[in-house]
């Protein structure tokens, strides 16, 4: 259902916005030459008729060619693919591993000083703007510290079809200034998140029960409560790997990461319609396969749904 | 005996050697703020796209690294008299597709050069016929005399006729209209490299053409040319190593590129002259708001000349590295002077007299184009200007975008008020004078005319008597500087920063010869 | 009557805030900070020691003057000057006003856009509220500056470019307020379902008051508090959309620069050491964001406990 409007929507803008003959030929071409390309293109079929051919050449990975580029836009997209993913990767694991461990921390001491710091710290994460982030680290790391590039990807290995960056030292290097800049943000979310998560169980009978049995603090905290709180960190860690494509745009101008965020603010400054709108089905597809799976995550981790959705079909 | 087979030895090192740094990949990895704006060697004459062109085609004659004239394609030349030229091929030359070169490709070039589409046929619009006479014999007829006719075809590029006919590129792609055409997006030429993959604004990449005719002096396998418009990343990637080497280096950050110990920087005086236009021709001002065209008057050309404070731009924008100019030609090019080279005095108190003797006591409103991506701190130089004219009552709106809109808009003859910067490939001013001063000329677009200078250019294009022909420049750039027709800025300096490891040697017209680049 | 008793009620729940207000430094502090940044970025004429888009006042030769505190510093340039000679402090001001309206007039864009949807989505219901729910599912999943992005992608291509300069601020409110409006739409909804059902909604339809009297009159007010909530923190949020975009370069003309677009061009002189330039703007930006957002926390604790 999302997939089709955002579809619709991308057809949209590919159909109406800028006219697709103008940019593909000259001013000076004639308005007979122009029809026949109109019409070589389809451009004239009833637009229910051009919406289905849409569709069934995007379901194909086929967009058209970038007006700008000159190359066909799957071709764009998968070649700048890796990178996106790669720092979206990295940028996940840091603010989930991170914003888990921090967020426990502070949900069980409470009233600690390092605890207000941490939280404090956060709501400041919120208000510094990604970019403003990634110029401070730039600043920092590469300029006044020099330690750790600025810039690109580094080094790539070539595994198939797949670019990594992951396998060489200037590539690792490269890496962090990118992803720590992107998972902040996402972070501070998930640091709210399981400290009140966590608070929330500590208060209950089960948690209290376990005290009373004697089982030491440790074993309460990491096996019983942390292990119920993951569950609603999961899914909003797997929402917002979407909002991590998303502002991966930001991070990837700022650090020049050859990805598609890249890709795509290019695009928009020369209203290059065909990128535009394969990013748009792109980001589409990756926000429902990205629920997709987290359903099915949460039907691993918490028997209580599988029960409930086995009865509901049922 | 046992030379001969100490010689076989090192021979067979030598074979090794070579075939192992072959496989070696050794790429340079290139970056400036812009692009070349077509692959096409005929449809722009501008800067980086004629850089871009020269690592893939050849012409004629060509300029070494020390600027002087030698043979390229041609191994000699005669003139048998004064307008009649045979050039001799050379024989072994082959296409990187594998076809031979002959006076063909050549005669076709020169022709295709001079189509209405080419930005090249100023350069040589002295050839009144050339044609083949044998293999590789091409003749070459001028209308007049022309003394300086070697320097214009080192310019010209020489094309497959085969490969253009097959992709129907036959005619220059006509850029001014936006055209794409397979040789705009190609290019396939006689030179040390060929271009493998092209993403406009974003990747080029050279290869290595082991189809070349000439002595390999690079060790090079391959060349990147990534454009990044933005200053302070440019820096950011030649610091992290993504780029082996930068050919504007920003100025502002010269110092602390020099300081890296991993990297070099050298700047020399590039061949190289920046100005404003001021639109004469029209009527009236299409930006303006006063009715009129105030660009028509000189005094209103001297205020706008007067407001500028040159020496404060070359201090804090150029940060001392740029040369401020009296005339649009430089020093080295046949017709300078330092006395001609002598700017007004800044003055902004004069300059303002003179608006209200003009009739503009209040000053006009006026667009500056600009653009954003091509000379050295372009966009920063318009602002300064901007606020000085604005101190004289002249309220200018700036509007800077990328060169390939900037120039285009130019060609199709948008704007009132513009910033140019001129090299003279050529070293003669003949080359200024035809394409910025002639009547009509393409690149003329503050639509200057006269009838003494016209004639001054024909005497420059046929006259050989070397003492007359200088008269008629001096004489030509005397009237052009009593009229300010146009603003000179300055004199670029142009800076080039690489890592240590790499070595491309810098030359004064600011084009990078790989041919003679290597990388350790 | 009704207005009446309306007014008593409202004034003491103000004093509830009141108290609560005085309770909380953090409120204080962030209200008295932004108190001072809206005053002086309105009143910019009055308050900023130059005004940098008056090229008499300039002086080339003034370029690249370190903050006053520093070796090379002028005391009048407390802050310094930016590459062209204008004073930091000045600009930043100038800056900010821009920045301010982006983000006010796109707050109160998406406010009145998502409120009318909510409002009669949530009167209404049927069909019609389910498809502007649908609409504000969709859209939540897309991320705000996504949305925006693309909103100002399609303006300009729909845009001539001889237009795009003028139109460039009004095209930036819309991208960033059509982005913002299914929060407060949601919220609406939620609140006139409850209020819809109470007993003096029904008795005002019964005695035959018509449906927009209702809604503006009866149902609104109750819902003000949340969507003052939200339109705190979309008000910060929407205020770093607009410098992202501005720094992304999709943003305001560098003719009349926001925030954002003074540190993108800032960015261009953090390598050759004039951190100052684009420094200041950032630290700026921050400090207005972060009040926004500690005032819009606190309001969130104390109007609506439910929202957190």
């Amino acid at each position: 259902m999302v997939m089709l409007v955002v579809a619709f929507v991308s057809f949209s803008l590919f159909t109406f916005v800028g006219d697709p003959v103008h940019n593909m030929v000259g001013e000076e071409t004639s308005d007979v030459e122009r029809e026949e390309i109109r019409e070589t293109l389809g451009l004239n079929d009833p637009i229910p008729v051009q919406f289905m051919r849409f569709v069934g050449n995007a379901s194909k990975g086929n967009f058209g060619i970038s007006y700008q580029l000159r190359r066909p836009v799957s071709e764009l997209i998968t070649e700048r693919l890796p990178a996106t993913l790669e720092l979206v990767f990295v940028s996940a694991l840091i603010a989930l591993i991170t914003g888990t461990l921090l967020g426990v921390y502070t949900g069980i001491n409470r009233k600690s000083f390092l605890s207000d710091l941490i939280l404090a710290i956060s709501l400041l994460g919120v208000s510094l703007p990604t970019f403003v982030i990634g110029i401070l680290f730039i600043y920092l790391f590469a300029v006044i510290l020099g330690v750790l590039p600025s810039f690109g990807r580094g080094e790539v290995i070539e595994l198939g079809f797949w670019t990594t960056g992951l396998l060489t030292i200037s590539g690792l290097k490269a890496i962090i200034l990118p992803s720590v800049t992107l998972s902040l943000f996402q972070m501070t979310y998930i640091i709210r998140l399981v400290r009140a998560e966590m608070m929330e169980i500590l208060q209950m009978d089960y948690i209290k029960f376990a005290r009373a049995r004697g089982i030491n603090e440790r074993t309460i905290h990491y096996k019983h409560a942390l292990k119920n709180g993951l569950i609603p960190v999961i899914t909003i860690a797997g929402i917002n790997i979407g909002t991590l494509v998303a502002f991966s745009i930001i991070t990837e101008t700022v650090f020049q990461w050859p990805g598609m965020g890249f890709l795509f603010i290019q695009a928009v400054k020369f209203v290059d319609i065909p990128i535009m709108s394969a990013y748009l089905v792109f980001i589409a597809f990756v926000f429902v396969m990205i629920n997709f799976i987290v359903d099915i995550l949460y039907y691993f981790i918490d028997p209580r749904i599988r029960v409930k959705s086995g009865a509901a079909n049922g | 005996m046992k030379i001969k087979s100490l010689a076989k030895i090192l021979l067979t090192l030598l074979l090794v050697f070579n075939f192992s740094s072959a496989w070696a990949a050794n790429t340079i990895k290139w970056s400036m703020q812009g692009d070349s704006l077509t692959l096409d060697p005929h449809a722009q004459n501008e800067g980086p796209t004629t850089m871009v062109s020269r690592q893939v085609y050849e012409a004629l004659v060509t300029r070494g690294l020390d600027m002087s004239i030698g043979p390229q394609l041609a191994t000699k030349w005669k003139a048998v008299n004064p307008t009649t030229w045979y050039f001799f091929l050379r024989e072994d030359v082959k296409f990187s597709d594998g076809t031979p070169m002959t006076s063909e490709d050549v005669v076709f070039s020169i022709l295709r050069a001079k189509q209405p589409t080419s930005d090249f046929k100023e350069y040589i619009s002295s050839i009144s016929s050339v044609k083949a006479i044998d293999k590789y014999t091409v003749q070459i007829k001028t209308k007049e005399p022309n003394p300086i006719l070697l320097n214009q075809l080192s310019n010209i590029f020489v094309m497959s006729k085969a490969w253009a006919t097959k992709n129907f590129s036959i005619v220059p792609q006509n850029w001014n209209a936006s055209q794409e055409t397979f040789a705009s997006t190609n290019a396939m030429g006689t030179g040390p490299f060929k271009i493998t993959l092209r993403e406009p604004n974003t990747k080029t990449v050279f290869k290595k053409n082991g189809k070349w005719w000439g002595n390999v002096e690079h060790n090079l396998t391959s060349i990147e040319l990534l454009p990044i418009a933005n200053a302070a990343t440019r820096v950011a990637a030649l610091l992290s190593g993504e780029i082996d080497i930068v050919t504007d280096a920003p100025v502002q950050d010269l110092g602390r590129i020099g300081s890296s110990g991993g990297h070099k920087v050298e700047s020399t005086p590039q061949m190289r002259t920046i100005f404003l236009g001021m639109d004469q021709g029209a009527d009236q001002l299409r930006s303006g708001n006063t009715g009129d065209n105030p660009f028509k008057k000189k005094e209103v050309r001297q205020a706008l000349y007067q407001a500028i404070d040159i020496e404060a731009i070359k201090k804090k924008v150029m940060r001392g590295l740029s040369e401020p100019a009296g005339i649009i030609t430089f020093p080295g090019v046949t017709g300078y002077t330092k006395a001609l080279d002598k700017r007004l005095p800044y003055d902004p108190e004069a300059a303002k007299k003179l608006l209200a003797d003009a009739g503009y006591p209040n000053g006009f409103d006026v667009e500056l184009r600009c653009p954003n991506d091509r000379y050295v701190n372009d966009e920063a130089i318009c602002t300064a200007v901007v606020g000085m004219f604005g101190k004289i009552g002249v309220n200018v709106s700036l509007n800077s975008q990328t060169k390939s809109k900037h120039f285009k808009e130019l060609k199709n003859k948008k704007g009132d008020f513009y910033m140019l910067g001129w090299g003279v490939p050529t070293l003669d001013s003949h080359y200024v004078f035809h394409y910025l001063y002639d009547t009509g000329a393409s690149w003329n677009r503050v639509n200057f005319t006269n009838a003494r200078v016209d004639e001054l250019i024909k005497v420059m294009e046929g006259e050989v008597d070397l003492d007359k022909r200088n008269a008629a420049i001096a004489e030509a750039w005397k009237i052009v500087k009593d009229d300010i027709s146009y603003l000179p800025l300055h004199h670029q300096v142009i800076s080039w920063a690489s890592a240590k490891s790499v070595n491309v040697p810098i030359r004064p017209n600011n084009e990078p010869l790989f041919r003679f680049s290597s990388k350790n | 009557m009704d207005n009446k008793n309306m007014s008593i009620i409202e004034r003491i729940k103000d004093s509830d805030i009141y108290f609560s207000f005085i309770k909380s430094p953090t409120a204080i502090i962030s209200s008295i900070i932004l108190l001072i940044i809206f005053f002086s970025s309105f009143f910019v004429e009055l308050v900023a020691p130059f005004n940098p888009f008056d090229p008499s006042s300039l002086s080339l030769m003034d370029a690249f003057t370190p903050p006053s505190w520093s070796q090379d510093g002028v005391s009048k340039f407390i802050l310094g000057t930016d590459g062209q000679g204008r004073d930091m402090l000045s600009t930043i001001l100038y800056g900010s006003r821009i920045s301010l309206i982006v983000g006010f007039s796109a707050i109160l864009f998406s406010l009145i856009l998502g409120v009318a949807l909510g409002l009669t989505a949530g009167y209404f219901g049927g069909k019609y509220e389910m498809i502007v729910m649908r609409i504000t599912d969709v859209q939540l999943t897309v991320p705000s500056i996504l949305m925006a992005l693309l909103v100002d992608g399609i303006a300009r291509g729909l845009i001539s470019k001889e237009l795009h300069d003028e139109m460039a601020i009004y095209v930036l409110i819309f991208a960033i307020g059509i982005s913002e409006w299914p929060q407060f739409a949601r919220v609406s909804r939620a609140a006139t379902l409850v209020e819809k059902n109470k007993d003096y909604v029904s008795a005002s339809t019964i005695i035959g008051v018509s449906n927009i009297l209702i809604m503006f009159k009866h149902i609104l007010p109750n819902i003000l508090r949340p969507i003052l909530v939200i339109g705190t923190i979309g008000l910060a949020l929407a205020i770093i959309a607009e410098s992202t975009l501005s720094f992304l370069g999709v943003g305001v003309p560098p003719t009349t620069p926001s925030l954002g677009t003074l540190i993108r061009i800032g960015n261009d002189f953090l390598f050759s050491g004039e951190w100052w330039i684009t420094f200041f703007p950032a630290i700026f930006l921050v400090v207005l964001a972060f009040s926004i957002n500690l005032l819009g926390d606190w309001m969130r604790d104390t109007l609506n406990p439910k929202l957190n």
